[in-house]
């Protein structure tokens, strides 16, 4: 009995808070339920209905757009600085700790500073962007800006995280693979893209997946940030659901439109393991 | 040699200006956190203040709810650090050492989890949340969140490492598992344990979602909560927010700084992130 004592608080959370919230979610995404009262079950009209949701759509597209501009610049830039930081420099476990540095902060915070410093009349940028000659520009308030800045901050914000995945995979490459390719009079750019990467694959995959993943649910920071503006450019999926159910109160409807997310994330990630087999090294 | 030489300084110079990228925007806010009202909107903008002041964080020290969310997030933070220290402890050590029916599909189970985040079942969880009694009070911020999968996962790996003769022999001294456990163990699991520790609080300390859904009475929300409410959709009240946020980090940085060591190698052994 002791092993089962042991796991029984986490089982229970697991299955209070996860477990059998699932079933409810798919269960209520079923009924019209409004937050209060017994939900009706109406069949698939929360489906159909979403599918002809514009705003649902325009924020689902925003997403989008948001996850894959920010995707490879979430996967490229941490890796540039475990590499740096797997050099013999001098230093390094301070800049190692400046890096990751800013993964430590909240998004909420995050999203302030970014607002603060990038804010039209609060925001050193477009006094920078003035003096050297580029003049003010539409910064939150730009539906392109807007998107850019927040991808920024993200990357920002997280970039320090992934180092640390990178510096661990780093770590694992044996340093015979590199004396051999030295001997073979690889020079240190081919060594790069043809021991360096190849063998870190699983790594670039795992900062692929949870990078994707992080995006797509992107919330705080862009709460705090844009609030979702302007016109809606950084209204992103988890922010519509949020209002729907807890501002419109239409749970029942908010629920399939989670159903639908989930799908999403979880078909991404699954196509991702797939195309790219899971990251193993050996093909 | 010379080629050498320049490709030396060429990654000390790009080392330097990632550098100053990681941190200038905070060093800009924690600067302009000490500059008065008048000055913080000046154009054109300086990075230090002009006449520096530490009038912002007197007034944010001042307000009786500004302590009170900060009295929240600590007391939120600790008892659930404690508890998820406790409990992922527990069952991580059981996956570890033991063979029980089921094992193998419970852990599963357990792992799986990590794939449904709180953003895709918020409101069946809110809902459960309020049926279990825990809307609204610190039991909903404090134990749900407290079991985590990676929890698990990093203690079960830790405890992978520690000899099985360890608890045979225990057996043969004629020890009950619970002394095994508590006496032998936990020891043992001090590094581990500390991570855990480590991680838990900054989660629980930086949190928005949760408290967002559990939480409604002003006098419980969170500096994050708080600090989300204060930042307005038209007007902004800057002096104040800046000094709150520059004070809402501290407590996660002065962790960071005593635990730097073990957080930097719990990070690369586990790579965990909730």
């Amino acid at each position: 009995m002791f092993p089962y004592a042991m796991i029984l608080p986490n089982l229970l959370i697991f299955t209070l808070f996860i477990a059998v919230p699932v079933v409810l979610g798919i269960y209520y995404s079923l009924t019209n339920w409004k937050g209060i009262g017994t939900p009706t079950y109406v069949g698939f009209a929360n489906y159909t209905k979403a599918l002809a949701d514009k705003r649902f759509w325009q924020a689902f597209l925003a997403t989008g757009r948001f996850t894959l501009c920010a995707l490879p610049i979430t996967v490229c830039v941490p890796l540039l600085l475990a590499v740096l930081m797997t050099k013999n420099v001098r230093l390094r476990g301070m800049f190692r700790a400046v890096y990751y540095w800013p993964s430590m902060i909240s998004y909420i915070v995050v999203g302030l500073t970014f607002k603060f410093i990038f804010g039209e009349s609060t925001g050193v940028i477009n006094y920078l962007l003035t003096s050297v000659g580029i003049g003010k520009v539409e910064l939150l308030t730009s539906k392109t800006n807007a998107l850019w800045i927040v991808i920024l901050a993200t990357i920002w914000s997280t970039s320090g995280y992934f180092m640390v995945n990178y510096i661990s995979g780093l770590q694992s490459i044996p340093e015979s693979y590199y004396e051999a390719a030295t001997v073979d009079g690889a020079s240190k750019t081919q060594q790069f893209w043809h021991v360096t990467i190849p063998l870190l694959r699983p790594t670039i995959f795992l900062v692929f997946v949870l990078g994707f993943l992080g995006l797509f649910k992107s919330y705080g920071l862009v709460i705090s940030m844009t609030k979702g503006g302007p016109a809606g450019a950084t209204r992103f999926v988890v922010q519509y659901v949020y209002e729907k159910a807890f501002q419109n109160v239409e749970m029942g409807y908010a629920s399939a439109l989670s159903m639908l997310l989930t799908v999403v994330l979880g078909t991404a990630t699954i196509a991702q393991f797939a195309l790219s087999k899971g990251g193993r090294i050996n093909d | 040699m010379i080629e050498k030489t320049l490709r030396r300084a060429g990654t000390y110079l790009l080392i330097l200006f990632l550098a100053f990228f990681a941190l200038i925007p905070i060093i800009y806010v924690v600067l302009a956190s000490f500059k008065p009202g008048s000055e913080l909107f000046r154009y054109p903008p300086t990075l230090f203040p002009e006449n520096w002041t530490l009038e912002n964080y007197r007034d944010v020290f001042h307000r009786a709810d500004f302590l009170t969310y900060f009295k929240n997030s600590a007391i939120v933070s600790v008892l659930s650090t404690i508890l998820t220290v406790i409990i992922n402890t527990m069952a991580g050590y059981a996956f570890a050492k033991y063979r029980f029916r089921g094992n193998q599909f419970i852990f599963m189970f357990f792992i799986c989890t990590l794939m449904l985040p709180l953003e895709v079942l918020m409101i069946p969880i809110f809902r459960m949340v309020q049926r279990l009694g825990m809307y609204n009070n610190f039991l909903g911020l404090i134990i749900p969140p407290a079991a985590t999968p990676m929890g698990v996962f990093l203690v079960r790996q830790f405890f992978f490492s520690v000899p099985n003769e360890l608890n045979e022999a225990a057996r043969i001294d004629g020890a009950s598992e619970t002394a095994t456990f508590v006496h032998i163990m936990l020891p043992i699991a001090r590094p581990v344990m500390s991570v855990l520790a480590i991680f838990s609080f900054m989660w629980r300390w930086n949190d928005y979602l949760w408290p967002l859904l559990v939480i409604r009475d002003n006098k419980l929300f969170t500096l994050q909560l708080a600090l989300a409410n204060f930042n307005g959709e038209y007007s902004v009240d800057w002096e104040s927010l800046l000094a709150m946020s520059v004070v809402s980090m501290i407590p996660v940085l002065i962790v960071f700084l005593i635990f730097q060591k073990q957080f930097i190698k719990g990070m690369v052994t586990s790579g965990m992130k909730e």
